[in-house]
């Protein structure tokens, strides 16, 4: 088992390099550069901005000098964009945000599909399976810059409960994680509610049954273990999703998250953001893959001897 | 033992001849009594046909995407305008409509560009093996690794906000999911002993991958890309929602619902109706993938 | 002193697309205590459906337990209360299964699993269910068993697993077990020694065995009685003895044919001609009329009962009961 972390720890180098190399030269690679946007710069200017930033010399140059840092002190560079601030400065302010407003998230995104993707699997094809199920699919087909705005309407200018925007107050957390959430949540009851039921399907269900086990105990000992194994996997790139913080949730909710970034720092050629969040999604999700497999292991035991 | 006798369990006679019709036609009875998947199926093709006939007609009716009626600005939904007007005046119903096929033709042609990598790839992968095929799902794993909004976004920022980019781009980072399930379909097919058969009767390579192996594949396939196509229209109204997509006059529904959610509190019908036409456009192609899956899946065939 | 179990007029039907099939029809049957009873038949007969009906274990929909009783311990599990039955199963009848790859839970230990009807019906600390568990093991010939009872199903053999399976279902030490085709899905070599095993387990314990079985010759050494079935229906049932030396159905008398130790070496195997109708249409008549060299035209046309025409000796044969024929 350790042997196996490490070895998928090591194997992580390589990809972050790939990954790295491939994102450098993609955002150099767009027309425009960071300083096109903005007022008209002289040219002296211009030409003294890339020399400090280092962006007049060969790109090969650039990308090594990048990854030197990046690697001997963990340092991802002066923002183009922001002047005065670190890649890791700016991470490091919004990532904490995102984390919270993921972790929200999550618990509504597992409490709410875990629920009903049992529930609708202990009575397949009747009432108890149809409503939670339907629900899912719309949570699934109500993208989340429609249902935002809907739950904005309806608890923030309709009933009044919630601020509509901010991220100031304990209250604020409940609309972005809702709306965040919700996707999530509807997707796990799916997956729940598929994997229970091949589970429950299986012979040693009956032998449960035959052994005198109630349905409680049916669920909870015998299928849940096998059940869930399809939810753990889909985990992983959702959690990395979740915890990264999602641009139309900060758009529209005025949440300080990490995930604008995504998208602004494309929009603004601000190589270093690109390449920091770019880098720290990829650690994340490797991460969280590794995670994920590890806790697959320890839920089926057929695969510790392989 | 040796005196046990066993008494022959005997199939039914005409299992062998009909299996290969009947699988299909199994399927096809199980979707027609699948309720939400034959009311999905209907109402695409409805969509289908009001967003392409039904955009004619508008048209000829004298309704057009683009006409503006500035003394109109946002009317609410009347006879005149069923869905109202946008801010510019233009009949938000045609608008729908016109959004909709962009939308719709988005989702089939980058299912389709994804549908051709993904299976190309995940079949190559899958039926060479060894070190070739772990190379290739390394690949793909890693690209599991990379961020797809900004590579989307990053891919529309290079090369310009056109539509065929907008195929190509979503196509590009759509096609991983399907060329894993294409090759787990091929390896475990692979294995199986009618393959090993047929190789064992001397078959070529090509016979056994067109007679064999690609009717085998073909049930996730479909069962895949009709469940690709809502994710895919859901990234192109997230990448018009960045303002990254088609560009004025042209529209698609999340250039629409774009607008609405900004106009939102006076003018809620530009938010709801757009919206509920994806919603809704969703909703059916989920409902007959779903269908199509469990018609589809023999081992879920149990009744 | 009522039979330990007495089934009565059972009926159980699959609702499915194609049909209703009658997979069990009128079956009736009473077991004493520490008796041994075979049902033999060929797949789809209604010989395991049977057995699942009276524990209650067909997947419902689309199996439906129509009517009858099964008449245990003054209950009637047909229509008790799921409550009642669930005190009833893997305490006082337990069951092993077919295929013991697939019976036991993958993801949970053999501990757990071995000790869960302890802990479900009995007040026992969790150390002392699993030193039962291990008795058990030792019992039925798990060896090293202190160290095996903490791996999981995956790192047994087939057989080991069976033996598993009986521990299990034994561990509670109940009145019936219902063994239902124990060796079919194992290695020749290892299904006598679960034969052996069960044979002993029930000489210890001595509870009544129900042993299902597509082979004669699983039951002829094993069973005190057995009911021979055919298209959901019994069709002949008696002493072991009384099948083989003075068979009274004509399809007894087929199995018996068919056995390839009675033919002489080089001739062709005999088979029974023609196939088992279709249970998912009403049959009128005898359902093996068909297929039946004796079979004369009132076959076909009057309702069959299972009649007793020797002491404890039943067929449903009409020319059997009508004229006494000789097979």
């Amino acid at each position: 088992m350790f042997r196996f972390i490490a070895r998928r720890l090591l194997e992580m180098i390589p990809v972050l390099f790939i990954i790295s190399a491939a994102t450098f030269f993609m955002v150099h690679a767009a027309p425009g550069g960071p300083f096109s946007r903005e007022k008209k710069v002289s040219p002296e200017i211009l030409k003294q901005l890339n020399a400090f930033y280092g962006l007049d010399k060969p790109l090969l140059q650039q990308y090594g000098n990048y990854i030197w840092k990046a690697v001997r002190h963990g340092d991802l560079g002066p923002s183009t964009k922001y002047a005065n601030w670190s890649v890791n400065e700016l991470i490091g302010a919004s990532f904490p945000v995102s984390l919270e407003l993921g972790c929200w998230a999550l618990l509504v995104a597992l409490i709410l599909g875990l629920g009903a993707g049992i529930v609708a699997s202990l009575r397949p094809n009747t009432a108890s399976d149809y409503i939670p199920m339907s629900l899912a699919m719309a949570g699934i087909c109500l993208p989340t810059f429609v249902l935002g705005p809907l739950l904005i309407g309806l608890f923030a200018l309709g009933l009044h409960w919630y601020n509509a925007l901010g991220w100031d107050f304990a209250s604020d957390r409940v609309l972005p994680a809702l709306t965040l959430g919700i996707f999530y949540a509807a997707y796990i009851a799916r997956l729940t509610r598929g994997g229970m039921l091949e589970i429950l399907n299986q012979d040693f269900i009956r032998t449960a049954r035959a052994k005198g086990a109630s349905p409680w105990r049916i669920v909870t000992k015998h299928a849940l273990k096998g059940g869930l194994l399809p939810v753990v996997s889909f985990l992983g790139p959702a959690v990395a999703g979740l915890l990264t913080g999602s641009f139309v949730v900060e758009t529209i909710f005025q949440v300080p998250g990490l995930g604008k970034f995504f998208v602004t720092s494309a929009f603004n050629r601000d190589y270093t953001m690109v390449m920091g969040t770019v880098i720290f999604y990829a650690t994340l999700i490797i991460s969280l893959n590794l995670v994920v497999d590890v806790v697959q292991v320890w839920l089926n035991p057929k695969l510790r001897f392989e | 033992m040796a005196e046990g006798i066993t008494i022959q369990p005997e199939s039914a006679p005409n299992a062998a001849q009909d299996q290969g019709a009947s699988l299909w036609k199994d399927s096809w009875h199980r979707l027609k009594k699948n309720r939400m998947a034959v009311v999905g199926g209907i109402i695409l093709i409805l969509l289908f046909l009001a967003c392409t006939v039904g955009l004619l007609l508008a048209n000829l009716l004298g309704y057009s995407h683009e006409s503006q009626n500035l003394i109109l600005g946002s009317a609410a939904p009347s006879w005149q305008h069923w869905m109202g007007t946008d801010i510019l005046g233009r009949d938000l119903f045609v608008r729908v409509l016109y959004g909709g096929r962009i939308s719709l033709m988005v989702g089939i042609c980058a299912t389709a560009v994804s549908l051709i990598i993904g299976v190309l790839y995940g079949a190559v992968s899958g039926f060479l093996g060894g070190k070739v095929d772990s190379v290739m799902m390394r690949i793909v794993d890693i690209m599991y690794a990379l961020p797809f909004t900004i590579f989307v976004i990053l891919l529309m920022v290079v090369f310009g906000k056109k539509l065929i980019l907008i195929f190509l781009a979503i196509g590009a980072v759509e096609w991983l999911t399907m060329a894993r399930i294409v090759r787990g379909q091929v390896m475990s097919l692979k294995r199986q002993e009618f393959i090993e058969a047929a190789q064992a009767l001397g078959l070529r390579k090509r016979r056994i991958i067109l007679r064999h192996i690609i009717p085998n594949i073909l049930g996730p396939v479909i069962v895949y890309a009709t469940l690709t196509v809502p994710g895919v229209m859901l990234l192109e109204s997230f990448i018009s929602f960045l303002g990254l997509g088609v560009q004025a006059p042209a529209t698609s529904w999340g250039v629409l619902i774009d607008e609405g959610a900004k106009a939102m509190e006076q003018f809620p019908w530009l938010l709801i109706f757009p919206a509920g036409a994806l919603s809704l456009a969703l909703f059916s192609l989920n409902f007959l993938g779903d269908g199509l899956r469990d018609a589809l899946d023999v081992r879920a065939s149990k009744d | 002193m009522p039979p330990l179990l007495q089934v009565e007029n059972l009926h159980t039907s699959f609702h499915t697309r194609h049909g209703i099939v009658r997979a069990v029809h009128d079956v009736s049957f009473d077991l004493e205590k520490g008796e041994t009873l075979g049902i033999v038949g060929e797949s789809g007969s209604g010989k395991s459906v049977t057995c699942y009906s009276i524990m209650r274990l067909i997947p419902q929909p689309p199996g439906r337990i129509e009517k009858g009783r099964a008449m245990f311990g003054g209950v009637d599990l047909l229509s008790c209360s799921e409550e009642q039955l669930r005190k009833i199963r893997g305490k006082r009848i337990s069951m092993i299964f077919q295929d013991p790859m697939t019976s036991l839970n993958p993801y949970l230990k053999v501990e757990d699993q071995l000790i869960e009807p302890l802990l479900i019906h009995e007040e026992i600390s969790h150390a002392a269910a699993v030193k039962r568990g291990i008795e058990m093991l030792d019992a039925v010939g798990v060896p090293a068993s202190a160290e095996r009872i903490k791996q999981y199903p995956h790192q047994f053999s087939g057989g080991m697993r069976q033996r598993v399976m009986i521990a299990m279902a034994l561990i509670t030490k109940p009145d019936l077990l219902i063994a239902d085709e124990p060796t079919t899905a194992l290695d020749v070599t290892v299904q006598a020694q679960i034969l052996d095993l069960i044979k002993k387990m029930q000489k210890e314990l001595g509870m009544a065995v129900i042993l299902i079985s597509h082979d004669l010759g699983v039951v002829s050494g094993f069973c005190d009685r057995v009911n021979v079935m055919y298209a959901g229906r019994v069709v002949e049932s008696g002493t072991m003895h009384d099948l083989f030396q003075r068979t009274k159905h004509p399809y007894t008398r087929a199995l018996h044919k068919s056995r390839p130790v009675f033919q002489p070496k080089g001739t062709e195997l005999y088979t029974i001609p023609g196939m088992p109708p279709d249970v998912s249409k009403q049959i009128v008549g005898c359902p093996f009329a068909p297929r039946c060299e004796f079979a004369v035209d009132y076959c076909t046309r009057e309702p069959v009962l299972l009649k007793e025409v020797e002491p404890k000796h039943t067929t449903a044969c009409l020319r059997v009961q009508k004229e006494g024929l000789k097979l």
